[in-house]
């Protein structure tokens, strides 16, 4: 044991070596990728995607590795006073960034022109065609989950769950929503996410996608049953038996960049009172207006346009650019460093506000509270991506049941008396206390 | 009626919520002088090493006071004046009370030990303790700690995540062995060291000495041995806080005495938590309790009292928790480090040593005692359940997995331990019923 170096990861005002080194690598990936953008990267794309790819990698890994020399547990040191943690200059600098970035991607990927050829290589070898911005975005998303997926798992390696949730994260990413996309377009099939459902994947219900699955095949028309099927059969079901968890912090891939590119930001949700008001006045009527929108889109094309005329093909555009484009991409991701990765999930997802309406109210899934044990530490609450006020569950000896709860199991972890367990058992005493008999008479 | 209350921690800050719950309009007033607001102290550890700020320690937010219409008075309490009913604030405000708790919790030992007010040398309890800390240990590169209870490890690792090279001086032959077990504190011990702290055990403090500025320099020990410091934690246990009732008439030994009502010998006047002292404590009970646990159940018993329903204070089935660097600690009933001689034990440890559990038992009908937890986690509940029906150890053993609390995932240790169990007793089969 003798090897491991001391407690400490991020003392504040110091990095260990390896850490710079992980810093000096990821610098020098933003270098390339400039120059990238000067029209190299279209003049050798293979060799400035393999050095951008490589060296974002390398530079991560390196960055992660003193997790992983550490002796395991939690080592959440200094991240309150770290500049790019702690809602500092840094901070606000990356936030800037991604935010720019999104908005470059979504309206101007013109003028990513070299940056988007460096992906063609990767893009001819998986679904033999030139890559455009969607495509060379996606590269970059699985990557930010793979390798901030290997920190979460070096962080958090001496709690079981934590790991076996990640590589799921990971795998769906990589697999379900990278590889058998582009897979399917070598193949002339339709390009379709198995694992984005509607409301989350909103137009995959619409009459237009439908109607173009359909006609594409058998493939096509299962993959509109698939959809079907996963909405409103395997949906209720499984969030019955786990709680929403199944899907937002295990499969989906929005969930999977906040748990992964998003851990160190998971404290900066704001717990208070008015924004778990807030929350609930924004999430609900998001998926009521998918809903209306997707009811008349089917009525519209039922009746052939004569109900509402144009008028619901017009909301879902908007629908697609405010909540679609702007809220989901350029605010959930882009705010990250602000606050936290997990806003779009809190405060937008149609998906996650059916699964926590599932969890609040049918569910065989909570956080249970251990008795008495509860020292109101607070860093429960502190580390909750939802903002949800852990803590003032746990010092009352109460199962945590919120709809918003996306069973990532941080609280679990973080506690320092073993104080709280996800747990999917009976429905009945769900809601009990769980304080002894002798605390009860009081 | 006017309850006024001394010390905004969980004792105080228990019973005034509790009061509110069972009485809409007792006027409730809650003096303090530390902060504003009721943080958890507990969490002072964690400010320092950057896991949470200040306001994250804070249970309830700020408006939250206002509305349970709770008043929170900023100030220090110089005098109890019982014959008028009155306390006296410092800053010469009188409040008046018709009943008054004190709830002033505890201040760290001090053994007179040369030097032991020198700046940069103190204990950890308030949150001015932990301001006075982050000042002298700013950039320094060595500490000795004093005392080897459940603060010192605590300071021990706030330094630690600082790369300050740590020295633990502990008076036993392993750390925390006046409350563990020898296997669980050896097991500790260990842990201490692989986290590279200087764990020097049998080691006492003879002096702290200054430097030319006046700043530590260094400790003595009782051998003679100098260790060169910069910063001096004194974490050998804490005592009542209880200066400022001297002359009050109120009765005190080490701490207000009180009766299993928590009252003390003057009417309307109570004491709770840290800072109270019961007159005749139970056997194997305390007579000072200085746990957040007894606080919190002092105070929501007493809220009973002074809403008109005298309720005597009752701990119920033992239970405390705590986490040694990074390994946690659960306990359950009465399990003293040392046996008692109608008593028996099986303990177990996983080899990489970050493990154990240990389960007494009495030797006449095998009934559990208590359990000890470390690094593995259990359901409360479950075990007061078999504590208090004195459930047969072979039974508990063989059902640990109904109390098993560790995440989902995690290795199945209750089966390693049954295993173990098994092969070092005549296991009795049990019916099921």
């Amino acid at each position: 044991m003798t090897d491991q170096v001391s407690l400490s990861i991020a003392p504040p005002g110091e990095s260990h070596p390896l850490q710079k080194t992980g810093a000096a690598l990821l610098a020098l990936a933003l270098l390339t990728i400039l120059i990238a953008l000067s029209g190299i990267g279209a003049k050798y794309p293979l060799t400035i995607s393999l050095l951008i790819g490589g060296l974002i990698t390398a530079g991560a890994i390196f960055y992660s590795l003193p997790y992983f020399r550490a002796l395991p547990g939690i080592r959440n040191n200094g991240i309150m006073r770290n500049p790019s943690t702690d809602r500092g200059a840094i901070a606000w600098g990356v936030a800037i960034f991604i935010t720019g970035f999104y908005i470059v991607l979504y309206w101007f990927p013109h003028l990513l022109e070299g940056l988007i050829r460096t992906a063609d290589p990767l893009s001819y070898l998986l679904r033999d065609k030139a890559a455009n911005q969607w495509f060379m975005y996606s590269i970059f998303y699985t990557l930010a989950v793979l390798v901030m997926g290997i920190r979460f798992i070096a962080k958090y390696r001496h709690v079981r769950y934590q790991v076996i949730r990640t590589i799921s994260v990971m795998f769906f990413q990589l697999g379900f929503a990278f590889l058998i996309p582009a897979f399917l377009e070598k193949l002339n099939r339709p390009e379709f996410y198995f694992s984005y459902f509607w409301p989350l994947k909103y137009s995959y219900l619409f009459p237009d996608d439908v109607g173009y699955l359909v006609s594409s095949g058998n493939l096509g028309i299962f993959m509109v049953f698939w959809g079907a099927v996963m909405t409103f059969i395997a949906t209720p079901i499984l969030t019955y038996k786990y709680g929403k968890r199944w899907y937002c912090s295990w499969v989906c891939g929005c969930g999977g960049l906040a748990e992964t590119a998003g851990d160190p930001y998971r404290h900066l949700s704001d717990k208070s009172l008015k924004a778990w008001k807030i929350e609930r006045k924004l999430l609900y009527p998001i998926l009521v207006l998918i809903t209306i929108i997707t009811v008349l889109l089917w009525l519209n094309s039922w009746k052939g346009g004569t109900i509402l005329g144009g008028i619901s093909g017009t909301l879902a555009m908007w629908y697609g650019f405010f909540i679609g484009s702007i809220f989901s991409g350029v605010i959930g991701t882009g705010f990250y460093p602000i606050m936290g990765a997990r806003v779009w999930c809190r405060f937008g997802c149609p998906m996650a506000a059916i699964l926590g309406i599932i969890q609040r109210f049918k569910s065989r899934f909570r956080i249970t509270t251990n008795g008495g044990q509860c020292i109101s530490c607070g860093n429960c609450s502190t580390y909750c991506e939802m903002g949800i006020d852990v803590r003032a569950y746990a010092q009352k000896g109460e199962n945590v049941i919120r709809a918003s709860c996306v069973g990532c199991g941080i609280c679990a972890s973080v506690c320092p008396r073993g104080v709280l367990k996800l747990e999917n058992l009976s429905e009945k005493g769900r809601f009990d206390k769980q304080v002894s008999n002798d605390q009860n008479s009081l | 009626m006017h309850i006024v209350i001394i010390g905004n921690g969980i004792t105080g800050i228990s019973c005034a919520l509790g009061i509110r719950k069972k009485d809409a309009t007792a006027e409730v007033t809650v003096i303090s002088s530390e902060s504003e607001h009721f943080f958890s102290r507990t969490a002072l550890m964690y400010i320092y090493m950057g896991h949470m700020k200040y306001e994250h320690t804070k249970p309830y937010e700020d408006w939250f006071w206002a509305k349970n219409r709770i008043n929170l008075v900023r100030g220090y309490v110089s005098r109890v004046h019982t014959e008028s009913a009155s306390v006296n604030l410092e800053n010469g405000r009188i409040i008046q009370y018709d009943k008054l708790l004190i709830a002033s919790g505890s201040k760290p030992n001090k053994f007179d030990w040369p030097g032991q007010n020198l700046p940069g040398v103190q204990g950890l309890y308030s949150l001015q303790d932990l301001q006075n800390m982050e000042l002298h240990t700013r950039g320094i590169s060595e500490a000795v700690i004093v005392g080897g209870g459940l603060i010192g490890i605590e300071m021990a690792e706030m330094l630690l995540s600082r790369q300050i090279k740590v020295h633990f001086l502990v008076r036993e032959k392993y750390y925390w062995s006046n409350a563990l077990p020898e296997e669980e504190a050896r097991m500790i011990s260990r842990h201490i060291r692989e986290h590279h702290i200087n764990l020097q055990p049998e080691t006492e403090l003879r002096e702290i000495i200054a430097g030319d500025s006046g700043k530590v320099q260094g400790v003595i020990t009782q051998a003679g041995e100098i260790i060169p410091c910069q910063f001096v934690g004194l974490t050998a246990g804490v005592r009542p806080n209880i200066s400022f009732i001297e002359s009050s008439g109120i009765k005190t030994n080490m701490g207000i005495l009180v009766n299993e009502y928590l009252e003390t010998n003057v009417a309307n006047v109570y004491a709770a938590g840290d800072c109270a002292e019961f007159e005749s404590p139970r056997p194997d009970n305390p007579a000072v309790e200085q746990l957040w646990y007894t606080g919190r159940l002092q105070g929501e018993t007493l809220a009973n009292t002074l809403t008109g329903n005298r309720t005597a204070y009752q701990r119920g089935i033992w239970f405390n928790s705590a986490k040694f660097l990074d390994i946690e600690y659960q306990t359950y009933g009465t399990m003293l480090p040392e046996l008692s001689p109608e008593q028996d034990s099986f303990y177990w440890e996983h080899p990489d040593g970050t493990k154990s559990f240990r389960a007494s038992y009495r030797r006449n009908d095998r009934s559990i005692v208590g359990f000890n937890f470390l690094g593995l986690r259990f359901r409360q509940l479950i075990a007061e359940e078999w504590i208090r029906n004195r459930k047969p150890v072979d039974q508990c053993i063989r059902e640990l997995q109904h109390g098993w609390f560790d995440p989902e995932f995690s290795r199945p240790y209750y089966r390693d331990i049954l295993n173990a169990f098994l092969a070092c007793t005549d296991f009795k089969p049990v019916s099921i019923n």
